[in-house]
Order: structure tokens, then C-alpha cells, then sequence
């Protein structure tokens, strides 16, 4: 394979083949400069569609000839996830940079000036500040707790019996609901005076009972309501490890009389730190794009407002665009750093033990 | 060698799992009933008659249970929310109209089941490309991959609108099915990608020095090993996907609009506060799909995850 990659000569700049890739690129350069100057939006848009893909094409015919299977199975989730993901984030760092509303035709470069504006204006009462603790504090509450929910209900589940099966989906479910209906049902339940918690709690304490009217009660409706949907998703992967470990493990540790709790670490543990780690990645992305349950629940009241719904209401209800680009930026580092430190520490635990 | 990985596992017949008995049932429903209140809250509100919805206190049960629950927590049951999903008076005292519900229920499992499968076909070749032939940088590019799921979705979507705008796209069924793939790839490449790595590469160099061209090896040798990895992919991705709000609501167009969406809609028009048992009616018809979906392929999410994930 490897003798083979390397046996096709590199064409010749001018040469007309079909792997010459630098000619295409060349060729593709001109071909939409000038149309993007000469032809209307709409149109030199396909204009440049056309061309990228006849560089994509170059690519992968090279590819195909000398025997790069790596690139050749990569490229299509490649082409995609540019088109309508590395693309488009690419932009808005661009648009993070200039003073751009989407309503209006305006666009002057600021430089770093949304940056500034996002992280210092009026200091007193900043949104921006008070929305970054708010979501530290959920994805430590939330995470959290779909860990511990999720670990519990995975220990219930580890041992076959009858009917595992049908109980199993039930618990799965509150995963399957619409955020919309979920999140709206618990208004209702939440609810002052139709909602099922407050009757429940008024005919125990005989006291009018409203648990979003603090900021404490918010939090924990919000939380609760979040971990209630997503601690399946951690039961699950932390199950299909449980379920995993081989018997025997067991058995030898029972011959010679080790605890419970040595077993858990010794035996258990190492077969689920893996799924434990994905569990815990994935739910922390989640965690800080908190916003349709608080948009439901407290519409932002009570000083429960997450960086993701300020996002929202920056870029979609002010239309400042480029301040919200900025702020997702902002965000994308925190989560940056905190996916990598969770990888770093989980490496260093896997190579010392 | 797929053999001894899975006997490694300890996943044959489930031999790694202890039996329990009846005890153990008990004790586990009163747990998932308990988990499973609000969506049977839910289930039983969309056969509620419409004005049972809002009293004090709530009715919690269709029979009386023998007598054994009070008869003001009873309700009658009754089928009409679930026409009305389809069929209502749009204003006070006016006649029945369509409400196209037919319509968005078909964009829904249309959308989804095109773009999780299409993500599931580009996404098994990239991972087996990840694993098997590693490019330089291959960790930077998973990374990167991955980054494109952190950011929230608002971000991408004003660049995605007004390129959307620019071609055309917007509305149509081909630019939201694409974004749902971009959308549903990152996950589906790390995960297959750990299903792959998992595999032993013995049998794979066997076929190829035996003749096998690296397609073959795909298709006949590496793919037939990762099924229930494909399953357990393919649930995932249709639960987030069949949920997903926010591109939908941007990007959707009247003909090409999905159910969270009309439901957003259906329940709070009119002004007239939100419609308890319509929300309730569509809510549970729009269950079932990916209820009987992750129940079909239950057995395969758990082996899956565990094949996939589990260093050994």
C-alpha cells in the first residue's frame, strides 16, 4: 500500500488529467473571483458551488490513483461538515469582528471591539457576566446530578429479571419527549395554582406554594426538570459498561474475600470510567447550551438567565449579530478548555493506574 | 476473531450479568413508575375531555381503580384531542379545517429517518477511514470535528440562513436534511470510530493479503461486526434529531415544517393560553415512532454502546 502511494508522479502544473488538483484549485480561484465580481449573489454562489466541487473531484481522483483510502473515505463527511458547519462558524468569527446587525445593510470593522464592549460594559449590571455564573452553576447542578440519577438507575438495571426489558423503555422515555411538550408540562406542574406539585405541597402545609417565585426555586424546577430528561442518557452508557464486566472478575474477588467497595473500584469501575467520561463530555456540551427549558420555565426571571438564552436574545431579538457571535466564541473556549481538561484528567488517571 | 471479542466482553448469552428474581421487579417498577409520572401525566392528559384540563384539584386516572382512587381524581377518557390533532375549529364556533398535521407528521419521520441514515452512511465511512488509514493530524481533525458540536445552535444558524437565503435553500427539504446530517456526523463519526477501533484488524489483514480490495474488507468483513453499533448510532441520532426545535423553526418552511415546530404553534395561537390536551394528543402520537423504534432495537443500544466504548 505504501509502495504504491508513492509510484504515480506528481503532473505537471499545466498538464490537463484529472487529478491535477493544483490546476483545479488554480482554475477555481479565477473562475470565482471573477464571477462573484461580475455575476449577481444568487448566482455566482452556484457559480462557486460548481468549481469547489471540481476541485473536490481532483482531490479525489489523486486520492483514488495513488491509494489514499484514509482521505478518500473522509472526504464526504468533510465536504459536509464544511458546507453547513466549519463553514458558516468560520463566518460568524469573521462577523464576530465587525459591528454587523442582520437587519441592517452596515458593516465596519471594530476589531476586538465586541469583545471589549461583551466583557466590560456597564460593569454594575453586566448580562454577560451574571449569565456566565448562571451557567457555570447549571452545569455543575444539572451534570451533576444526571451523573448520580443516572449512575443509580444504572446499578438498579445491572442484574437480569423479569421484565427488565419493559421497565427498561419506560425510564428511557423522558429522553424521547419534544423539549416543547416537556418543557411545557412543567409549567404545569410547577404551576401556582393548577400545578400538581403546589396541590400536593398546599394540602401538606395549608400555605399558598410557588416554587419559581425564588431564585432557589427556580434553579432546582429547572435543574430538576433537565436531569429528569437526560439522566437515561448517562444510565444507559454507564448500564452497557455495568453490563460488561465479565462474571468471573466477580467470582475470583469473592474467593478471596474482597469488600464491596474494593470490588466496585477494582473490578467495576475500570470498565465503565470510559463510558463515565463520554457520559460526562457529551452532558457538559449539553449543559452549557442550557436555554429552551429556561426559556419555558422562567423566561430569564429570577436571575436564572444562561449565557446560551443571552445569546439568543443578543442575536435573534436585538439582532446585534456580530456581539453574538462574539459571546458564542467566548463560549466555545470555556467548553474548549473544560472538554480538554476532562480528556487531560481522564489520560493521566488511565496512565497511572 | 469477532468470536473472542465478544466472549472478552463477557456479552455471550449474557454471561456477565447476574440473574435476579421477582424481588427485584417489584422493587425496580416502583422506581421507573415513579420516573415513567410525568409521562404518563402526559399519555393521560390527551384523553382528557378539553375542560378536565385545568382543574383543582387534577384528575389522575381514566377508572376508578376498583374504588380504590377517589372519584374526583377520576376522568372519562375520550378520543377527541387526537382528531382535533388533525381537524379543528381554527376560530370560536367555526367549522372543522385540515390542520396539516398529516403533513408535518410525514416532514418529521421524513427528515429524520433520510438525514440519521445519511449521516450514518458518511459518518461509518469517515470513522472506518479515522481508525484504519489515520491522516496526519487525525486526533486534530476529530477535535475539530467535535467543536462542531459545542457551539449552540444559533451560532451556526445566522451564517446558515443567509447563505440559505442566498441559494435558495431555505424551506426546502434538501438544506434542512443536509443540515441535519452536518448535524448529526459529529457524534455518529466518534462513535463508530470506537466501534471500529474495538475490532481486531487480524481478520481485516488476513482478506487483504488474501486479494480482498479495501472495499471488500469494508463491506463484507469490518461493517457485518458493527451492526449493533449501527443500531445503537441510529437511535441516538434519531432521538436528537426528531426533537430538534430550533433549526426546524428557522429553517422550515410552511411545506417542509416539522412537528415541534407546529406543535410550538398549534398550542400557543389564538391567544387563548396553551391547549393542555392538544399539546398532550400531539405530543403522544408523536411519541410512538421513536418509542417503538428504541424498543425494537433495545438490545442492540445496550450491547452497541458497550462494544463500542469499552477499552479492552
Amino acid at each position: 500500500m505504501t509502495a504504491a502511494s508513492h509510484s504515480l508522479p506528481a503532473p505537471l502544473f499545466t498538464a490537463v488529467v484529472a487529478h491535477n488538483w493544483k490546476l483545479a484549485i488554480a482554475v477555481a480561484v479565477v473562475v470565482s473571483a471573477i464571477s462573484i465580481a461580475v455575476l449577481p449573489a444568487a448566482l455566482s454562489f452556484w457559480v462557486v458551488g460548481v468549481t469547489a466541487t471540481l476541485v473536490a473531484a481532483a482531490f479525489t481522483v489523486n486520492a483514488y490513483r495513488r491509494h489514499y483510502f484514509g482521505a478518500l473515505l473522509v472526504a464526504p463527511a468533510i465536504a459536509v461538515l464544511f458546507v453547513m458547519n466549519i463553514f458558516p462558524l468560520l463566518w460568524s468569527l469573521g462577523l464576530s469582528f465587525f459591528a454587523y446587525q442582520a437587519n441592517q445593510q452596515t458593516i465596519r470593522f471594530i476589531g476586538l471591539g465586541n469583545y471589549a464592549r461583551i466583557l466590560t460594559n456597564d460593569l454594575a449590571a453586566n448580562a454577560t457576566w451574571s449569565a456566565l455564573i448562571n451557567t457555570a452553576m447549571f452545569v455543575v447542578f444539572t451534570v451533576s446530578a444526571q451523573m448520580i440519577v443516572g449512575f443509580l438507575l444504572a446499578i438498579l438495571f445491572s442484574k437480569q429479571f423479569p421484565l427488565r426489558k419493559y421497565l427498561l423503555i419506560l425510564v428511557l422515555t423522558p429522553m424521547m419527549l419534544s423539549v416543547v411538550a416537556s418543557g411545557v408540562f412543567f409549567t404545569y406542574y410547577y404551576d401556582p395554582t393548577f400545578g400538581i406539585l403546589s396541590y400536593v405541597i398546599n394540602s401538606i402545609a395549608g400555605d399558598q406554594f410557588i416554587l419559581m417565585s425564588t431564585k432557589v426555586g427556580a434553579v432546582t424546577g429547572i435543574v430538576f426538570a433537565d436531569a429528569w430528561m437526560w439522566s437515561p442518557f448517562v444510565m444507559l452508557l454507564v448500564l452497557a459498561g455495568l453490563v460488561s464486566v465479565p462474571k468471573y472478575l466477580y467470582e475470583a474477588a469473592a474467593i478471596d474475600r474482597v469488600s464491596r467497595w474494593r470490588q466496585f473500584w477494582m473490578i467495576t469501575f475500570p470498565y465503565i470510567r470510559g463510558l463515565l467520561m463520554l457520559a460526562l463530555l457529551f452532558r457538559t456540551i449539553e449543559a452549557f447550551k442550557l436555554a429552551d427549558l429556561v426559556i419555558l420555565l422562567t423566561k430569564g426571571g429570577n436571575d436564572t438567565l444562561t449565557i446560551s438564552y443571552h445569546l439568543i436574545r443578543i442575536a435573534n431579538e436585538q439582532n446585534k449579530t456580530s456581539e453574538g457571535a462574539a459571546i458564542s466564541y467566548l463560549m466555545l473556549f470555556m467548553v474548549i478548555v473544560l472538554t480538554n481538561l476532562y480528556l487531560y484528567l481522564a489520560n493521566r488517571r488511565t496512565l497511572g493506574a | 476473531m469477532a468470536e473472542s471479542i465478544w466472549g472478552k466482553l463477557g456479552l455471550r448469552r449474557a454471561s456477565g450479568v447476574d440473574k435476579a428474581g421477582w424481588g427485584r421487579t417489584l422493587g425496580v417498577a416502583v422506581v421507573a413508575f415513579i420516573y415513567f409520572l410525568p409521562v404518563l401525566f402526559i399519555i393521560f392528559t390527551a384523553f382528557k375531555p378539553q375542560g378536565d384540563a385545568l382543574l383543582v384539584p387534577p384528575t389522575l386516572s381514566p377508572t376508578s381503580l376498583f374504588g380504590l382512587i377517589p372519584d374526583h381524581f377520576v376522568f372519562t377518557p375520550t378520543l377527541e384531542n387526537f382528531g382535533s390533532v388533525f381537524s379543528r375549529s381554527m376560530t370560536p364556533g367555526g367549522a372543522p379545517e385540515a390542520t396539516g398535521f398529516d403533513r408535518y407528521f410525514f416532514n418529521s419521520i421524513f427528515i429524520a429517518s433520510v438525514s440519521v441514515l445519511l449521516a450514518l452512511a458518511i459518518g461509518t465511512l469517515a470513522a472506518f477511514g479515522f481508525s484504519r488509514y489515520p491522516l496526519k493530524g487525525n486526533d486534530t481533525y476529530l477535535f475539530i470535528i467535535l467543536t462542531t458540536r459545542m457551539l449552540p445552535a444559533i451560532v451556526v444558524i445566522i451564517p446558515v440562513i443567509l447563505m440559505f437565503r442566498v441559494v435558495g435553500l431555505s424551506g426546502s427539504y434538501f438544506g434542512i436534511i443536509m443540515l441535519y446530517t452536518a448535524f448529526n456526523l459529529a457524534f455518529t463519526i466518534w462513535m463508530m470510530k470506537s466501534f471500529f477501533d474495538e475490532l481486531s484488524p487480524d481478520v481485516e489483514d488476513a482478506a487483504r493479503i488474501d486479494g480482498s480490495s479495501g472495499i471488500r474488507v469494508f463491506f463484507k468483513i469490518a461493517l457485518p461486526q458493527v451492526i449493533a453499533g449501527l443500531a445503537a448510532t441510529f437511535v441516538f441520532g434519531l432521538i436528537l434529531t426528531w426533537n430538534e426545535f430550533l433549526f426546524a423553526l428557522l429553517l422550515s418552511g410552511p411545506d417542509t415544517r416539522t412537528v415541534p415546530v407546529a406543535m410550538n404553534q398549534a398550542v400557543s395561537s389564538g391567544g387563548r393560553g396553551t391547549d393542555w390536551t392538544l399539546l398532550a394528543a400531539i405530543e403522544t402520537l408523536f411519541l410512538i415512532p421513536v418509542f417503538l423504534v428504541t424498543f425494537f432495537l433495545q438490545d442492540h443500544l445496550l450491547r452497541g454502546v458497550t462494544f463500542g466504548t469499552v477499552k479492552r
